[in-house]
């Protein structure tokens, strides 16, 4: 038993509606209990999607489970089937029917339909959403492209020299962060460098789209998390090579677009002759000193994770003080990346833990989803969102992906907008007591309002009191000198000064202890 | 303009009318959803539900509430070592719930809530709880309650909660003078108009459940006469009946006519004169009558759908049938539970489409075929219906805005016009 405040994921049967709902011709038949419709308005008020979830659920009740919840299931399934006509059916159970072991894809393939029945078996008590989502959507691939595949150990034949390389583009779904952004990006991206999109997959597919995803040349994996197994079986099943790279940040698409260039067999020398993203150029320009040596922390799926944390260091001059995920499945890429920085990697989907860490950390900035939104709010950090669990805010109308050249600019601009102005950063530090720039003040292009007013969060004070023996006080003059340095250091500098007088054994923190404290740790 | 308190319509209404019962898939919450209320309401209760992670992803999910960084609500879920038997629930149970309460020293009132999962594993919270209060007493006290799907739909989640605080409410004296208790969760600005509005008509004393505090239990005897403030409190009542406590009749006190009635019922169970009632009533009512008006110009006429939801159909179609004049195409409810609804069916107007239960896809072909003007349906169903054309209003904003009373039958009425007034104002 574990207890969760918040979850970063929801139920692995939320993972296959993600799935169907982003396909078009599958029905979804889920043995459930009644309640387990709310995960409708996910789709409907979240993603704002104009049109329901393709699924049907059994709604069984108590009195149904002393009577046939096998038959209130075939009779769903047949009812779906008849109403809706899909050319095919993904049946499975919720946490609640998993326990009353009905067997739905028995049961369903019983019924004799017309069309492929999928039945997918996602163990509520073990796996979590991204896992039910990969799952599903690889029983999807194997069911509607395994009658295609060429017997085991033909090998691949040449493309036409005359053809156009093609590939799938797999991993967006329903729900996902940003995907319906990244796929117009990469799409474009993929074709200014000739390459013909063969599928693109489960976003907009149908059935028969899958069945043939084995014509494609090579996947671009844009999702690991999702589209990562079934990737892999169609590398086994159809010799089809898959893209490694994720293109999230000027560097990670110019690597993209080399490998995706080698996987083609063509040559991009002419496309990343004028690769030149703005936020390259946005990263060099004078005003962006001010962003040198930040203390981000990062935390998020593993995939947007790992490229935030990159992105920070390489393209913002950011210093990465925390790197973690709620990924499990990705824990070894996720421990390797936190190596090349130098932090603990953090492998948790506990929100407690994470905002126990990033307390620690005092980072200038997080980045993380909008769980770490709600702590950073607490502990007045500024906070970016760079992945999924997703939010309203994160379907915007405009067009704003993470991926590709956009992306990168997009990124540039989302982690920027947070942070003080570099001129008012040093305004604010000369000015400290001008009743507009006080310590209190937030950044002036967000509006002075709402967050002004709160008080120090209480747990920042709870770890202040906790690493603090009784004996260290402040002495008043010291107090008031602190409360001149801006609210967005004062954190650090408490903490750095408390350190230094721990260490050197004095009991009272006076004035010049602040500045001795200032001079030994001085940035 | 003699009558301040509108006589009952000489009609049976729907009193007696054939309600038929649709079984099928069912678009609604379950009772877990409930704490997203409840624990706003009661300030030092935390609900610990003993569930999935589908438990835990649904509360976070149905009303967007991440705003409270820390929540007076968690899941304890479930997992495979538990089910498999390696650990034992209780065990665990009762480790999470000290680890809890060790971070929370703030909280006196736990409630353990059971979930599909919990109820179909048979874990026994009730005994759980008394050995969590044995174990935590006098500091917190531990209750338990069933949110579960498969036993409650949405609304029924308070009924289950209010009903599982009934055994610990303090005995009332024997000879204690009669008095009021108002069930079910109002929010604090209502609460405090209904209490003045007791106090001017010179009835008292007035309690009300739930309570905004653990500590401050109302108590409950043969003394106790209670009005249903919500209609889907059946456990509730026959919690408080088996105290003793007798209920008074009513209408609920949605609307002008709803909130009369049900504070004249009051006052005739009381002894009130009707000079006093109607001393304290006439000025409200008439100022509510007056901000009724402004609505009635976009609403009457417009014809109304209802998808079942919260059981508070019934009485809100009454309220918009009556009082604004909306025609009522279908009105669906989860449950219909004629005793407490008995005032209600007299004042719907004779032969209204009432259907109990629900099986959604034949409800949206009839609703598709009925082109109604406003629907009232759950949050899986607005956008798509808007998508088609179809101006709908969230039922679970209905529970979340004070509406009940006096002052509060325009702010209802609005909720109503607002869907329909924003598609007039929209050029898009």
């Amino acid at each position: 038993m574990q207890l969760t405040l918040w979850t970063y994921e929801g139920p692995p049967h939320v993972g296959a509606m993600r799935v169907v709902t982003a396909m078009e011709g599958v029905h979804y038949v889920l043995h459930a209990p009644q309640g387990d419709t709310y995960a409708d308005l996910l789709f409907t008020m979240i993603e704002r999607l104009p049109k329901r979830p393709p699924v049907t659920y059994t709604t069984f009740q108590a009195r149904d489970l002393g009577g046939d919840t096998a038959d209130l299931f075939k009779n769903a399934a047949r009812d779906a089937y008849e109403r809706f006509k899909p050319e095919a059916l993904l049946v499975g159970a919720s946490c609640t029917a998993e326990l009353i072991q009905d067997d739905p894809g028995g049961l369903a393939r019983a019924l004799n339909l017309p069309i492929p029945v999928v039945a997918v078996e996602l163990p509520a008590y073990q796996k979590k959403e991204n896992w039910g989502a990969a799952e599903t959507f690889y029983q999807l691939v194997r069911a509607c492209a395994g009658p295609f595949a060429p017997p085991p150990g033909s090998k691949r034949l040449a493309r036409a020299a005359d053809a156009a390389p093609t590939c799938n583009i797999l991993g967006p779904t329903a729900l996902g962060f940003r995907h319906r952004d990244d796929v117009k990006e990469i799409s474009e991206l993929l074709a200014r460098l000739g390459i013909v999109v063969n599928v693109v997959a489960p976003q907009g597919a149908r059935p028969s789209d899958l069945a043939r995803l084995g014509d494609a040349d090579f996947n671009v994996m844009l999702y690991p998390e999702t589209a990562g197994v079934a990737a892999q079986w169609l590398q086994r099943t159809f010799q089809q090579p898959s893209t490694k790279i994720v293109p999230i940040g000027v560097g990670a698409t110019r690597n993209f677009i080399e490998e995706v260039a080698r996987l083609a067999g063509i040559d991009a020398t002419s496309v990343l002759a004028d690769y030149a993203p703005r936020a390259a150029w946005y990263a060099r320009s004078v005003d962006s000193t001010y962003l040198t040596g930040k203390r981000v922390f990062v935390f998020g799926d593993a995939t947007h994770a790992i490229a935030a944390a990159r992105v920070a260091t390489d393209e913002f001059g950011f210093v990465v003080v925390g790197l973690g995920s709620y990924s499990r499945e990705f824990g070894r890429e996720l421990r390797e990346a936190a190596k090349l920085y130098g932090v603990e990697p953090l492998l948790t989907d506990d929100y407690l833990e994470v905002e126990e860490k990033i307390a620690e950390a005092n980072p200038d900035l997080v980045l993380g989803t909008q769980m770490e939104r709600h702590i950073a709010k607490r502990l007045r950090v500024p906070c970016a969102v760079i992945s999924a669990p997703v939010h309203v805010q994160d379907f915007p109308a405009r067009h704003s992906p993470q991926m590709g050249i956009e992306g990168a600019n997009v990124l540039f601009d989302a982690w920027v907008h947070p942070l003080m102005m570099g001129l008012e950063e040093h305004l604010l530090t000369m000015f400290r007591e001008d009743f507009e720039f006080h310590g209190e003040a937030a950044p002036s292009h967000l509006g002075g309002g709402a967050a002004a007013a709160t008080p120090e969060p209480e747990t920042v004070a709870a770890v202040r009191v906790a690493d603090t023996p009784a004996v260290l006080s402040w002495s008043g003059d010291a107090e008031k000198e602190l409360g001149k340095i801006p609210f967005f250091v004062r954190g650090k500098a408490r903490r750095n000064t408390e350190r230094f007088a721990q260490e050197r054994g004095l009991i009272t923190i006076t004035v010049e202890t602040l500045y001795d404290a200032k001079a030994h740790f001085g940035r | 303009m003699n009558a301040i308190v509108t006589a009952k319509a000489p009609s049976r209404g729907c009193a007696d009318a054939v309600v038929p019962m649709e079984r099928g898939q069912r678009e609604v919450f379950c009772g877990l959803t409930g704490i997203i209320w409840l624990h706003r309401k009661i300030q030092d209760a935390f609900f610990l539900v003993v569930g999935s992670r589908t438990c835990a992803h649904l509360i976070q999910s149905a009303a967007g509430v991440m705003i409270f960084a820390e929540p007076r609500f968690a899941t304890a879920i479930i997992d495979e070592r538990d089910l498999a038997g390696l650990a034992d629930c209780n065990d665990e149970l009762d480790r999470v719930v000290t680890r809890l309460l060790a971070r929370r020293p703030d909280i006196k009132l736990l409630f353990l809530v059971g979930s599909c999962p919990s109820e179909v594993i048979k874990l026994d919270l009730s005994r759980a709880a008394q050995r969590l209060s044995r174990q935590f007493m006098p500091s917190v006290r531990v209750l338990n309650y069933s949110g579960s799907g498969i036993e409650t739909t949405f609304t029924q989640g308070e009924d289950a909660c209010l009903a599982s605080l009934v055994p610990i409410l303090p005995a009332a004296p024997t000879n204690a003078e009669p008095a009021l208790l108002v069930v079910g969760a109002l929010a604090e600005v209502v609460e405090d108009q209904m209490r003045r509005l007791f106090a001017a008509m010179g009835l008292g004393p007035v309690a009300f459940l739930p309570p905004r505090s653990a500590l401050d239990l109302p108590a409950v005897g043969p003394n106790t006469r209670y009005l249903l403030a919500q209609p889907f409190l059946s456990d509730t009542a026959r919690a408080l009946e088996e105290r003793g406590a007798r209920r008074i009749a009513a209408p609920f006190p949605l609307g002008v006519e709803g909130t009369a009635l049900w504070l004249r019922a009051a006052a005739d169970s009381f002894g009130v004169s009707g000079a006093r009632l109607h001393d304290a009533i006439a000025l409200p009512q008439e100022r509510a009558r007056r901000a009724l008006a402004r609505h009635r110009e976009m609403l009457a006429g417009k014809r109304i759908f209802f998808f079942p939801d919260s059981q508070l159909e019934l009485p809100l179609a009454r309220f918009l049938s009556r009082e604004i004049g909306m025609e009522l195409v279908e009105v669906g409810t989860p449950y219909l539970h004629r005793q407490h609804m008995l005032p209600e069916l007299e004042m719907l107007p004779v032969g209204t489409a009432i259907v109990e239960g629900q099986d959604v896809e034949r409800q949206l072909d009839r609703c598709r075929a009925a082109a109604p003007d406003l629907v009232v349906c759950g949050l899986g169903l607005a956008n798509p219906l808007e998508a088609e054309g179809i101006a709908t209003k969230w039922s679970i904003e209905l529970l979340f805005t004070p509406t009940q009373g006096f002052d509060q039958a325009a702010d209802l009425a609005e909720l109503f016009a607002r869907p329909l007034v924003r598609r007039a104002k929209l050029r898009v």
